[in-house]
């Protein structure tokens, strides 16, 4: 039966959590089943719903979809948060995938052995500052608008305040030279949809820590 | 004035090559600037023209995009070769992601250093074929068609060609249980 789309993955941000985001600024509500052995990731492999045998899968539509791109693209498409055409689809593209770079270390973090976390926490904080948050904060400068693209909320947004959120978790003074990404980040988190998901009790997941990294490596290895 | 795509990249596949493939399946002619020198490479940044000072980088239609897949799902779309709706599109997705993955799994192998390939060597094969392959000829026996989605050319039959040329390189034997790839 048509109804929400349902998550499954493990109870941590990992490569859900863009996804997460994306469904509740979007309002839509989704069921998540979060696996807890590997009993549970087993079984999902053996009755073929994972393509790769990896997560993320979003049910939504009658699909078993996979690939973390493959959901968000199909999602932002879905609730119009994709541009208006195709030249301003690849602005969104270009501004994402920059995002994405960021965040695969970000993810990364909380898994990382104990001897590799200062150094990439090292990258992290050198890459936002002086690679990523920089660009972002020349695109809303170059045009004054509230938006990234096209004047209207866009994936791209929610993608970048989603990251400005965790990098500041790392870094504390990660958004001390750009005003315009922190005014973005507030105009965002106003809106309706996201201020909901900002709240306790919604299902935006915390900051792995070692309980929660411990339960997913019992889920993958 | 709109003319040809131009991409900058060094005069090697790398992140570069699908697209390549893309353009020339599309039958779109491009240009090329091949970055020789590091001052090449210097010169690109200086002029802000990479957004985050990475290569590659197309000019195409008026816009200087990086991050291959921004280019890639651009041309797809401009040439037709993006499915008809959404639900191809999120099947080409999928697909074209997986094979991604499987590409970088290849490519990886190729720049390890000697005394760690050995080991990786069985790993990636068994993934290669049991992971990524299978699951591409389970979709054409699925639906008996001719191409991956649709029934007809998209750029996910032109990216999965791509990479059993690499698989074939690789280890021609690995492509042996799959007729219909």
């Amino acid at each position: 039966m048509a109804g929400k789309p349902v998550l499954y993955y493990f109870d941590g941000r990992g490569r859900m959590e863009s996804v997460r985001w994306l469904l509740a600024a979007a309002g839509v509500e989704f069921e998540e089943k979060l696996l807890k052995t590997r009993d549970d990731l087993e079984k999902l492999k053996n009755d073929g719903s994972l393509m790769f045998q990896q997560l993320p899968l979003v049910e939504i539509d009658g699909m078993k979809l996979v690939q973390t791109r493959a959901i968000l693209n199909y999602i932002a498409t879905k609730y119009n948060l994709y541009g208006k055409d195709m030249k301003e689809r690849a602005i969104i593209d270009m501004y994402t995938e920059g995002l994405m770079d960021l965040d695969e270390m970000v993810l990364y973090q909380p898994y990382l052995p104990k001897e590799e976390k200062e150094g990439n926490l090292a990258k992290i904080k050198d890459k936002s500052r002086n690679r990523y948050f920089p660009a972002y904060e020349k695109v809303l400068k170059s045009h004054g608008q509230d938006y990234l693209v096209g004047n209207k909320l866009s994936r791209a947004d929610v993608y970048l305040v989603k990251l400005l959120y965790h990098v500041e978790e790392l870094d504390s003074s990660a958004l001390a030279n750009f005003p315009l990404l922190k005014a973005l980040r507030t105009r965002v988190s106003n809106l309706p949809t996201v201020k909901k998901f900002l709240q306790p009790g919604s299902q935006r997941k915390p900051f792995e820590d070692e309980k929660c990294v411990e339960a997913a490596m019992k889920i993958f290895h | 004035m709109a003319g040809k795509p131009v991409l900058h990249y060094w005069d090697a596949r790398g992140r570069m090559e699908c697209i390549r493939w893309l353009l020339a399946a599309a039958g779109v002619e491009f240009e090329e600037k091949f970055i020789e020198t590091p001052a090449d490479m210097e010169k690109l940044i200086k002029d802000g023209r990479l957004m985050f000072q990475q290569v590659p980088m197309v000019e195409i239609d008026g816009m200087t995009l990086v991050q291959t897949r921004a280019i890639l799902n651009y041309i797809a779309t401009k040439y037709d070769l993006y499915g008809k709706d959404a639900k191809e599109r999120a099947l080409i997705d999928m697909y074209t992601e997986g094979i991604v993955d499987l590409s970088e799994m290849i490519k990886q192998l190729v720049i390890c250093p000697p005394d760690q390939r050995e080991a990786k060597i069985s790993l990636v094969k068994d993934k290669t074929k049991n992971r990524y392959l299978s699951a591409f000829e389970k979709v054409l026996k699925s639906h008996g068609q001719d191409y991956l989605v649709g029934n007809r050319l998209t750029r996910v039959d032109i990216h999965l060609l791509e990479v059993l040329l690499y698989v074939e390189e690789f280890d021609s034997s690995l492509l042996d249980p799959f007729p219909l790839l």
